[in-house]
């Protein structure tokens, strides 16, 4: 180590790690009289919230009731800011929200988006997401799921906790699983802690709504219930083209109707896994792609390397 | 008399939002906090019993502070402090600690004289509210 501690007499040098580009809100100070005028434009600029809002759309194909639902939040927190400063005290909405839909729609990438959004909307102090299961939440012994749910809730403070899978918390057929405490403490915090964090839930849509049906007072505290749709052919078609060009990949000409086939087909199939199952799909003909340039001898150029040809994908299983 | 230990103990008592900017402080360095507590608040005694295990991993004051109300709670009349460890290799040591509690009453500390041997005189620092047992020192609790 070449760096001399500073013992805290003075800055360190290290980098500021507390950065906080939410800061920007001029609340403080005095209400606004209340025949002014706030520019509403303006202070949307100054919250940076079109950044996320445009990345989100830019990045997530499809999704249409999910994305306006988070225009619809990112719109009331903004209202709700200006309100703030003409004095009105409209109480802190409750944001808790429960994402349900097959698997591979999204749900974690739309939950890191929302957790930034709401950052720069000052709604949360951090922004940061914490994903859990029920691994995280409940412990194995008496006494021991209390200690484990709180220590996970005190690292979401200030940002969104995003628990996976939450119905696997509640274990009908067993009266004494400890998920039910960490179910309580859940509540608990959901209601007296609303202002250090979010708490977002997913999982499948059926097994989402048994949860509810035999925890009533969790699904009174979840404000906003939002289905995440399955893919359209086209959209999953989009989301292949975003990630092969994410990663450096084109698809030949003649391979664009064999991938819409290879699509067409993998959906009928079961465990399909929307944009998940996509992406496997893209990373086996990556690995066919590989193989199949070095059988062949001879030099290889750029356009070898970056195109993805229909044999590729038609050595699949799925046109067996 | 009111006891002296740690960052700002000259200064009034820190308010919670007081104490919330200085926890945010110390997560901003990267320094985990941990809170601790005593009844036995002698200037030598270094060994302030652990309130749970040091907070790692936190990015929020709010779990910090969480744990402090409940210590709070618990004691309500002990001293409580909040200490934040800096562990980078080179310094590793408490880096910021300071108290977040005191009992509503303190009678401080008796400044007691041996004469020793060829007229030598030994000092000794000794608390008032020690001579009572542990968990009774600053009034009734628990």
């Amino acid at each position: 180590m070449t760096e001399r501690p500073g013992f805290g007499m003075r800055a360190n040098g290290s980098a500021d790690r507390t950065g906080s580009p939410a800061d920007t809100s001029p609340s403080a100070g005095e209400p606004l009289p209340p025949d002014a005028r706030v520019d509403l434009a303006k202070e949307r600029a100054d919250s940076h919230v079109d950044d996320v809002l445009t990345a989100l759309d830019a990045e997530l194909v499809g999704l249409a009731p999910v994305k306006t639902r988070i225009r619809e939040i990112a719109a009331l927190l903004l209202v709700d800011r200006v309100r703030a400063r003409f004095g009105i005290d409209s109480g802190r909405p409750n944001l808790h929200m429960c994402f349900t839909g097959s698997p591979g729609t999204g749900k974690t990438s739309v939950a890191v988006r929302l957790a930034e959004l709401l950052h720069r909307l000052g709604y949360i102090r951090r922004g940061h997401l914490v994903s859990v299961t029920r691994d995280d939440l409940v412990g194995q012994y008496v006494g021991h799921t209390a200690p484990k749910t709180k220590e996970v809730l005190k690292r979401a403070m200030g940002g969104v906790l995003f628990i996976d899978e939450a119905y696997y918390l509640y274990r009908a057929e067993n009266e004494r699983d400890y998920g039910q405490e960490a179910i309580e403490i859940l509540l608990q915090v959901m209601e007296n802690q609303r202002d250090d964090l979010v708490v977002v839930l997913a999982g499948y849509k059926d097994r989402m709504d048994s949860f509810f049906a035999s925890n009533p007072g969790m699904s009174s505290r979840i404000a906003h219930h939002i289905d995440f749709p399955d893919y359209e052919p086209d959209e999953l078609e989009a989301i292949g083209h975003m990630m092969m060009r994410r990663e450096g990949y084109a698809l030949a000409a003649e391979a664009e109707p064999v991938f819409r086939d290879y699509l067409d087909r993998r959906r009928a199939r079961p465990r399909f896994a929307n944009a998940r199952s996509v992406r496997n799909a893209i990373e086996r003909a990556r690995l066919r792609h590989a193989n199949r340039l070095l059988d062949r001898p001879g030099e290889v150029g750029r356009a070898d390397l970056t195109t993805l040809h229909p044999e590729d994908f038609l050595a699949s299983r799925v046109f067996g | 008399m009111r006891i002296t230990q740690g960052t700002f103990s000259y200064l009034p008592d820190l308010t919670d939002e007081e104490i919330t900017l200085q926890i945010g402080y110390a997560l901003g360095q990267g320094w985990p906090c941990s809170v601790e507590f005593t009844d036995d608040p002698h200037p030598r005694n270094a060994y302030w019993d652990m309130w749970g295990l040091p907070m790692f991993d936190l990015a929020d004051p709010a779990g910090v502070l969480y744990e402090i109300n409940e210590c709070r709670k618990a004691y309500p009349s002990h001293y409580v402090r909040l200490n934040a460890y800096d562990a980078r290799y080179g310094r590793q040591t408490t880096a910021l600690s300071f108290i977040v509690q005191r009992p509503p009453a303190e009678p401080g500390f008796r400044l007691d004289r041996q004469e020793t041997s060829d007229r030598r005189i030994r000092y000794t620092l000794h608390s008032y509210a020690a001579d009572r047992p542990e968990g009774e020192r600053y009034g009734a609790e628990r």
